[in-house]
């Protein structure tokens, strides 16, 4: 297990729960379990002639905020209120306020009309710098926020030892309307949130589902259903050329990228069989079919290093998951618990190997995970309606969505140990998340 | 004030903008914070080609009518011809029901499905679409599956009482297309369905 979750701390829910309601302005934050003390630390707003000083020190303060793993000071118990880059920390009153560490900074503008940031992180009780963390970023400005993210990844990682993920982006659908005459849109954001893109999607008739990203994190696949049936789509981010990946008889579903990039799995149902297939994105030609069996095999998930598939499937009755090779052969039961599993999702961590999934028992759902093997079923969520997790890159967080009784969908985060849930950083009705790959 | 919503949506599903469909689903719902553009539609592009990788080709879908009413009407309304889409409605009856998780023909359903098929005879130029559906508990793309587990059931029971296989087509809307916005078992009832849908052919 890892290292921040190993150490034995103490129970502080109620910090925990502090952290949340600071970064949530609904209110609707719920953390169970919690067991973690978090890592107490101050971010003052970045000093220098630059803009966004203030803005950045609270993207950190807010991504550490919002892992569960942090507990950011709230700036106005701050004793140093306008503290400079340039000088040494008055340790003391960082210590007085609770802090375990500092994040000073400052941002200038170049002579290049480049965005210059230059940030430390200093460890309050040693009363030094922590070595190896700081850094120099130069960025067009309008990628300012980025420069934040960045520096929330790297003092993350430094801190709790794993690998961040802050400097990605979710692909979801928006929602609109009522259900019975929903419109489902294609839809960009940070992470937390911002610069949401409304993208559309191939025409005004299409309702999206299911986008996903490639690991370059620059093509996102999708399906999109209209009256005559359903279209899976390539999306790529940099050019904003939408490909169609080829027409099938029948409802073509859950496309997703091999870990190269160079194949999409997905399903297709027809005359009331589905079955998976692989398509080649790149050259095309006919997709490969690997399961023939008259029930619904469908979701189709690769893991890691490409050599397997994870997929639901109902021959022995109720959906459960299954693991093939990539060939299709050797297809054995992982699931074994009674209910349904459904969407299951490899993590793409392959040091610490997971996967995903949907489980309905009786009227309750679960985001749940278990061991490639079936091994070590945990259920991390329940409610009326949980589905359709997907990983952040660092295998640590899943995004999912949940409905509540005769109430649209949401997007709500869950981490791997299941202690700390909450709405995602987007408050307006959405479904289907893939997350990105880290941004190059 | 719900009820009203649906229906204008629903006459207006054509035209409708994404913005105005926002506005109408904020009755019951807390405000989005982000308006939704209309989609952009690409550039028309040359036709795709079947089985193959090409550029989008942008569909434009006939409007679908979809009238409200279930199982046969007692007295025609004046108005409705023989062979019309509100004949084959009302006196027809265009919607089969399903039981949880399950795809095989109810008992209830054979008559309504024999008088479509024998109603499809009457009208030889009629093509319908089966439209299979699914309630919301149940993630989304096993739904997809099932609901054309439940079109196909219904294809094929069309089939096997003389209606021409290539008169029909066959479509899932999985749980996408409820009929009834409620979350109860009612509802639900109502939203696991065979939707036999006219697309051309009639008067």
């Amino acid at each position: 297990m890892r290292k921040i979750l190993t150490a034995a701390f103490v129970v502080l829910a109620a910090q925990l729960a502090a952290v949340g309601a600071w970064s949530q302005p609904q209110g609707e934050v719920v953390i169970s379990r919690a067991n973690i003390a978090p890592i107490v630390i101050a971010a003052p707003g970045f000093s220098g002639a630059g803009p966004h000083g203030t803005e950045l020190a609270e993207i950190i303060r807010n991504n550490l905020g919002r892992s569960g793993l942090f507990s950011p000071v709230d700036p106005l118990r701050y004793i140093d209120k306008d503290v400079q880059f340039s000088t040494y920390p008055a340790f003391p009153n960082w210590k007085l306020v609770g802090s375990q560490y500092l994040v000073t900074g400052q941002v200038s503008r170049g002579a290049s009309g480049l965005l210059t940031v230059d940030f430390r992180l200093w460890d309050v009780n040693a009363a030094q710098e922590v070595k190896g963390v700081g850094a120099h970023f130069e960025a067009a400005e309008e990628s300012w926020r980025r420069i934040g993210h960045q520096i929330s990844d790297k003092i993350y990682a430094q801190l709790t030892g794993e690998a961040g993920y802050f400097d990605t982006r979710i692909a979801f659908v928006s929602e609109s309307g009522p259900k019975t005459a929903k419109r489902r849109v294609l839809t960009l954001m940070d992470q937390d949130g911002y610069n949401p893109q409304f993208l559309g999607g191939p025409d005004a008739t299409a309702q999206i589902f299911t986008p996903r990203f490639s690991s370059s994190g620059q093509e996102v696949v999708y399906m999109a259903l209209r009256d005559s049936g359903s279209q899976l789509y390539l999306f790529n981010l940099e050019t904003s050329r939408t490909e169609t990946l080829g027409r099938y008889e029948g409802m073509a579903l859950g496309p997703r990228f091999s870990p190269d990039g160079s194949k999409v799995a997905f399903s297709v149902a027809r005359r009331g069989n589905a079955d998976i297939f692989v398509a080649n994105v790149r050259a095309g030609g006919a997709p490969t079919q690997l399961t023939s069996d008259p029930n619904i095999d469908a979701s189709p998930s690769f893991s890691p290093d490409g050599r397997q598939i994870v997929f639901n499937s109902d021959r022995a009755g109720s959906p459960q998951l299954y693991i093939m090779g990539a060939d299709g052969a050797g297809a054995r039961r992982l699931s074994s618990g009674s209910g349904r599993y459904t969407t299951p999702v490899w993590s793409p961590d392959p040091t610490d190997q997971w996967i995903a999934f949907t489980k309905q028992t009786g009227a309750t759902f679960h985001i749940g995970i278990m061991r490639p093997d079936g091994s070590d079923e945990r259920l991390l969520t329940e409610s009326y309606l949980d589905e359709g997790p997907s990983w952040a890159p660092n295998g640590r967080l899943l995004i999912f969505s949940r409905e509540s009784p005769g109430s649209g969908p949401r997007l709500w985060t869950v981490d791997l140990t299941g202690r700390i849930i909450q709405p995602a950083a987007y408050s307006g009705p959405g479904s289907d998340p893939g997350w990105s790959p880290m941004l190059k | 004030m719900r009820f009203d919503c649906h229906a204008l949506v629903r006459i207006s599903l054509i035209a409708v903008t994404a913005a105005s469909l926002a506005a109408c689903g904020s009755t019951k719902t807390p405000p989005p914070t982000v308006v939704i553009p209309p989609a952009k539609a690409e550039e028309a592009p040359p036709p795709i080609q079947p089985q193959g990788r090409g550029p989008v080709t942008q569909q434009q879908q006939p409007p679908l009518q979809q009238p409200t009413g279930r199982g046969p009407a007692v007295q025609p309304p004046p108005g409705v011809g023989p062979g019309s889409i509100q004949d084959f409605v009302l006196n027809v009856g265009e919607r089969v029901y399903f039981d949880y998780n399950e795809y095989s023909i109810r008992t209830d359903a054979r008559p309504i499905l024999d008088a479509q098929a024998t109603w499809l005879a009457r009208y030889p130029a009629v093509n319908v679409r089966i439209e299979g559906n699914a309630d919301e508990r149940g993630t989304q793309e096993y739904n997809f599956a099932l609901g054309e587990r439940r079109a196909n059931a219904v294809r094929d029971y069309l089939v096997s009482k003389g209606v021409a296989a290539t008169r029909i087509s066959v479509v899932s809307y999985g749980k996408e297309r409820p009929i009834d916005a409620r979350s109860n078992e009612e509802a639900w009832q109502r939203n696991r369905n065979g939707h036999t849908a006219i697309v051309s052919g009639t008067r």
